[in-house]
């Protein structure tokens, strides 16, 4: 019967080879992406050959890193110096009970590769640092901030805007997110938004005004969401809009943000120009100014 | 009527019959034409429900033998 067939149909272009080099699990794994006219073939294959740092295998790093690695993203870098604590799961799940006590980076690597073989993870079991970041930047296509306190989120802002890298920050205190998409001197930047860190102490930490788990469960799964768009090209980014969350009313709202032209990040004569101008040991002011 | 690329789909079944000739229909430039090759008999309706719902002319469905050709142009 086959033979036949055969037959039937020589001499024509035939393919028994998948559509742009698939393998039959990639086929079966993405399928309901691949099925979306934004994703297709192509944008699985920009996926697979994207790389995405995410700082902080935290709340938002957690759900992050893991639609990251089940879309199929080439490769996901976690940069953590933490180890699992107990008090981390209600919020952190990507860590499980057995692996309290590992560092993040590892237990975050294991779990994506859990979940995806594909995925190359690269771990740096170290603190984002003015010394270190603009090495640890180097080679990524896109950023998350997962991070938890406002001097790792003013720095990955200046390394970004310094290297033209896009990132999408966020950040979660009790039933409260917020989001916004930084696309360096496209749109607004984080400094644009919040010229310095407020003093410490004046804006209290998870850890001592607490969390709902979900909230930054919700957060992160819009970074990875706005991760994967710009990656395959798609829709509008939360460029130059910041998405406020309240999870107690159950309400999304937004407002717009403008580019500030004295900003000195991204303004028309930003003075960072390089990290070593900022002082990240109180507020992130700049010395210059 | 000519086509300018075949996939044979045959063993595949529903969704990845649709899934494939989706992926083998954008290797192709609009106005080009597929031929599916599958031996799936609910995919028969499927497939070629799913292209006209994304925009794509389906040419024709034959059966030949104990499978099914169809052809499509990609909108």
């Amino acid at each position: 019967m086959r033979k036949s067939f055969e037959a039937r149909f020589l001499g024509q272009k035939r393919s028994t080879k998948n559509p742009f080099d698939l393998s039959q699990d990639q086929i079966v794994r993405y399928s309901r992406q691949l099925i979306l006219k934004e994703v297709g073939g192509k944008g699985q294959k920009k996926l697979m050959s994207s790389k995405v740092l995410i700082v902080g295998a935290g709340g938002l790093g957690s759900p992050a890193a893991l639609y990251l690695a089940a879309a199929g993203v080439g490769r996901i870098g976690i940069v953590d110096s933490d180890k699992v604590d107990l008090s981390n799961l209600q919020r952190q799940i990507i860590h499980s009970t057995r692996t309290i006590g590992r560092p993040k980076a590892v237990s975050a690597k294991d779990a994506i590769q859990a979940l995806n073989p594909e995925v190359d993870v690269v771990t740096f079991e170290e603190r984002l640092e003015p010394e270190n970041a603009l090495d640890l930047l180097k080679g990524w296509d896109f950023v998350i901030d997962g991070s938890d306190n406002f001097r790792t989120k003013f720095l990955i802002n200046d390394a970004c805007v310094i290297k033209g890298l896009p990132f999408s920050h966020a950040g979660v205190l009790r039933f409260i997110g917020m989001t916004t998409t930084v696309i360096p001197r496209q749109g607004p930047c984080y400094r644009c938004l919040i010229r310095e860190a407020p003093p410490p102490g004046a804006v209290p930490t998870c850890q001592e005004a607490g969390v709902l788990g979900t909230v930054p469960g919700v957060m992160g799964a819009i970074q990875a969401t706005e991760a994967i768009k710009f990656i395959i090209g798609a829709g509008n980014l939360l460029v130059g809009r910041v998405l406020y969350f309240d999870a107690l009313s159950m309400r999304f709202d937004q407002f717009e943000l403008r580019r500030n032209p004295k900003c000195p990040s991204c303004g028309d004569r930003p003075v960072i120009k390089d990290l070593s101008q900022v002082d990240y040991g109180n507020v992130c002011r700049v010395k210059a100014e | 009527m000519k086509a300018d690329r075949s996939i044979d789909i045959r063993g595949e079944v529903c969704p990845y019959t649709f899934v494939k000739s989706k992926l083998a229909l954008e290797e192709l430039e609009s106005g080009q034409v597929l031929e599916i090759i599958l031996d799936h008999d609910p995919a028969v309706e499927n497939v070629p429900r799913s292209m006209e719902a994304d925009g794509h002319k389906v040419l024709s469905v034959k059966k030949v033998g104990k499978d099914w050709k169809i052809l499509v142009r990609k909108a």
